[in-house]
């Protein structure tokens, strides 16, 4: 899918231009936008650096499991399926709490972990069961605190205000989380009342 | 008044890490380089990505290819008052991370961080992921075939974030 949009907008642009008369624009973006990639780039480490640096502590002095601890009521709730003392909570709930930082690289091998268990509950069908589409519901709609790496866009671009983003973001994830449950319930009960 | 929760959001939360950290006898600092390593690691290997990205799309917009389609779109969406200017980057966030990241950035920079259209890109970009990706990833890691409603229930997710950012930037940022 990805190759798909990365052609195509390069492949219409090219195409638009030569009809549009734009051919020398076209031309000059081409290395100039090279150049902005790199200087991102280069501001995106300074925000990284920092803010992986700062969770690798909250890491290792057990804040995610603080975390995770505190909304294992919640999640009970959600996953009705899977015992409260089952690995495949536990990894539900560290995989959310690093989400919540920000922590993409960390979150991922936990949701695999997590989906693995929450096969095995579902005797190693290859069938997705009513708990894995409501942990991608979750995983799709993202819960973030921090979205780091917009900041550092907004700043390298002049920014006044880098973060006054952060309280809309944070708002407009919860709305799209709860969305994200009902829309799973919604289907859920859908397909209960076909096999009735 | 929101805008200022969102000053003291980050350092609060660097404050409360710290001292946790302190308090749990973590080596903060010597933990804190270990993990920005990664940082550079990260960056790093995010440029190839986004610098094809920017490319392409920098061509469409140069090219008037991208203003032609905002053009199109713009007496439909005028009517439900959404700047069409965001349509590109509604369509490709469920999609991909990196284009829809790529094209959050030319937003930022051609529109300015601070506008309607900067602030309306940093929130839709950062308050949902990529649904197609986040669906390979697992259901591939695990060899489920059989997605169910999943992904019916990921991109209806996606459009209640997109429609969600759109209704809170109006509230909190006016336009």
């Amino acid at each position: 899918m990805v190759n798909i949009i990365w052609v195509a907008l390069a492949a219409i642009g090219i195409i638009y231009a030569f009809f549009n008369g734009t051919i020398e624009e076209v031309n000059e973006v081409i290395f100039s936008s090279a150049q902005d990639a790199v200087a991102l780039t280069i501001s995106l480490v300074s925000v990284l650096v920092f803010w992986l640096g700062l969770m690798r502590i909250a890491e290792k002095a057990g804040l995610l499991e603080k975390l995770a601890h505190l909304f294992k009521p919640v999640f009970t709730r959600l996953f009705p399926e899977i015992p409260a003392n089952h690995p495949a909570m536990g990894y539900i709930l560290s995989n959310f709490s690093a989400n919540l930082f920000g922590l993409g690289n960390a979150a991922t091998p936990l949701g695999i972990k997590a989906m693995h268990e929450m096969k095995k509950l579902n005797n190693d069908s290859d069938v997705a069961s009513r708990s894995m589409i409501t942990f991608l519901a979750l995983n799709t709609s993202s819960v973030t605190l921090v979205p780091t790496t917009i900041i550092a866009i907004r700043m390298q671009y002049d920014s006044m205000a880098p973060t006054e983003i952060v309280s809309s973001t944070i708002i407009a994830t919860l709305i799209s989380t709860i969305g994200a449950i009902m829309i799973d319930r919604y289907f859920y009960y859908r397909r209960q009342r076909r096999l009735i | 008044m929101l805008v200022h929760i969102s000053n003291w959001i980050i350092p609060l939360i660097i404050l409360t890490v710290l001292l946790y950290g302190t308090y749990k006898r973590v080596p903060t600092y010597e933990t804190f380089v270990e993990g920005g390593k990664e940082g550079v690691k990260m960056a790093v290997s995010l440029l190839p990505f986004l610098l094809g990205m920017i490319v392409s799309i920098s061509i469409f917009r140069a090219s008037g290819a991208l203003d032609a389609f905002v053009n199109l779109i713009d007496p439909v969406l005028s009517i439900f008052n959404i700047p069409s200017e965001i349509v590109p980057l509604a369509i490709t966030r469920p999609i991909s991370g990196t284009a829809s990241l790529s094209i959050a950035t030319d937003l930022i920079k051609t529109e300015g961080p601070d506008s309607f259209i900067g602030q309306l890109a940093s929130t839709m970009q950062g308050s949902t992921d990529t649904t197609l990706y986040v669906l390979t990833v697992y259901f591939g890691a695990v060899g489920i075939r059989k997605m169910g409603d999943a992904l019916k229930v990921g991109l209806l997710a996606d459009f209640v974030g997109i429609i969600a950012s759109l209704v809170v930037c109006y509230l909190i940022f006016g336009s």
